[in-house]
Formats: C-alpha cells, structure tokens, sequence
C-alpha cells in the first residue's frame, strides 16, 4: 500500500488557530480506523510541535506520512532556530514571553513530551534560518 | 462520577453539553500549563482549568478528555464554546477556586489518574 500523503500550513499570527492541522490529523487518523493510543500520541507530539512553530518562529508548514505500520509527521518553520537544542530539550527549560505564559504554554515540557510519545525524533535547525521537528509513532 | 454529580458538587453551571451529563469520568487533571496536562497520559476525562483560550479545548482534545471546568467563575468566549460543541466536549464553569474544586472531586473519590 502506498503512503497517503497530508499537508497543512500553519498561520504563525494567530494563536487562537494553533493547534488546528493536529486536531485535523487527529480526526483523519481516527476516520482510516488506527488504534486511540496511537493516534493519542501522534496528536499530542504535533500539537506541542505546532504549538512551539506558532509561539517561537511565526508558523509553517506540517507535512504528514501515514503508513498502516508507522505515522511520520515532520514540521518546518523560518523561525529563529534553537541555539542549544540539548538545552531545549530538558524539562523545564523555555524561553517563552510572559504574555505566552499567560496563555498557559512555556513550562518548557514540549520538546520533552514530544520525545516521550513518539518513537523516533529529530530537530534539525540552523540559527537565523528555521527549524525541522521530525517524528514518528509506530502503529504496530 | 458522572458529570452530573461534577455539577451537583462544584456548584457548577453548564455551558454547552447537555445532552451528555450521564457520561462516566474516571478521573481529573487541574492545571493552568497546556503542557503539564499533555505530558501524562492516564485516562483522564476531566480538565479543572483557570485558562479560557481556545487551546484548553485542543488539549482537552487531544488527550481524549470529556469535560472542561472552568474555575473561578471564568467565562468562555462564543468561539471556545463553538469549538467545544464540535468536539463534544462538556463545558462547566464554577464560582470555585482550583484548589477548592479540586479538593472537593477528590473528596467525592475523582483521583488524579496522574500520580505516579
Ligand atoms: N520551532 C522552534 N523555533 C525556535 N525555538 C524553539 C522552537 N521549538 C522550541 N523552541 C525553543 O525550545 C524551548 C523549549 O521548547 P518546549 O516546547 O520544550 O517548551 P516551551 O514551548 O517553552 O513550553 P511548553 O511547550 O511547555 O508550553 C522553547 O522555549 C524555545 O526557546
Ligand atoms: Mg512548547
């Protein structure tokens, strides 16, 4: 079976929008009939990588590849880059505006629950230029 | 617990979801960080939040939950409203601080579900 291929792109000023490509992979991964927990931890790794796209670099684009043994998704953004990505990737640390806090992100917990539910990840960023998340949650 | 006993003990007034009060909660999540609430999974179907933005459905969204309380007499906006209604998820909203409407599920036997 070939790979079903999806696309979205991420508006980077409107916040109040983020979060809407994760909610439609969530229904469409629930229509072709995967498992709750796998699609649970797909939803979650791209809501928090969406989430981080709007807050930190201004919004992108999301491509998705759906395999019946493993969903991919990888997100590009223009944004800033991540200066120290080790860094970034501990609990806790963030480097969110008070206003975003206020708003209920910048514990500093994505980047780390991302990791958490997928089975395969990889931030690839250049400092000035943007970043690439990549991940993968088997379905088998 | 059902919603309907979340109402009766929360004091608590619906927003949108009435057709869905006998649904079954298993147990809660009080947080005012996204985050936190994404970064366990444990079948939580409630969400006790201060936070009115639309992302506090997402989340509840994403992880699979029922219901939202709004504590602190917080009110939701029309679009949050919408957005709930169209992923059938139940609105309350209580006069309640947190801690108090947390205390008080917990009393009524609703566990964390987060606790490790
Ligand atoms: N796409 C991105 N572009 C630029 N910086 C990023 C990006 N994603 C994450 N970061 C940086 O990495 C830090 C940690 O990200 P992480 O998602 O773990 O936490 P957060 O977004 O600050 O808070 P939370 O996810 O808990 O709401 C961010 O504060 C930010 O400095
Ligand atoms: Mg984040």
């Amino acid at each position: 079976m070939e790979a079903i291929k999806v696309h979205y792109d991420v508006p980077g000023d409107d916040f109040t929008r983020a979060g809407e490509a994760s909610g439609m992979l969530k229904r469409y991964l629930k229509k072709i009939g995967f498992a709750p927990d796998v699609i649970r931890k797909v939803s979650i790794a791209m809501y928090e990588a969406e989430i981080n796209m709007v807050i930190h670099a201004h919004g992108g684009e999301i491509d998705g590849e759906i395999t019946p043994e493993k969903i991919s998704v990888t997100l590009r953004d223009q944004g800033p880059g991540i200066p120290d990505v080790d860094l970034a990737m501990q609990e806790g640390y963030s480097t969110a505006p008070d206003n975003v806090r206020s708003l209920g992100f910048g514990a500093g917990m994505g980047l780390p629950n991302i990791k958490k539910y997928t089975d395969e990840m990889k931030i690839e960023t250049v400092l000035g230029k943007g970043t690439t998340v990549y991940f993968s949650v088997n379905a088998q | 617990m059902t919603i309907a006993d979340i109402i009766r003990i929360l004091n608590a007034q619906i927003i949108c979801g009435e057709d869905h009060l006998d649904t079954e909660l298993h147990s809660a999540c009080g947080a005012d960080m996204m985050s936190d609430v994404l970064a366990f999974v444990k079948d939580q179907s409630v969400l006790l939040t201060g936070l009115v933005n639309p992302q506090v459905v997402r989340t509840a969204d994403m992880m699979d939950m029922r219901c939202i309380v709004f504590v602190r007499g917080k009110e939701p906006d029309d679009m949050v409203v919408d957005l709930a209604k169209e992923r059938e998820i139940v609105l309350l909203k209580t006069p309640l601080r947190m801690f108090t409407a947390c205390g008080l599920l917990y009393e009524s036997g609703l566990r964390g579900g987060c606790e490790k």
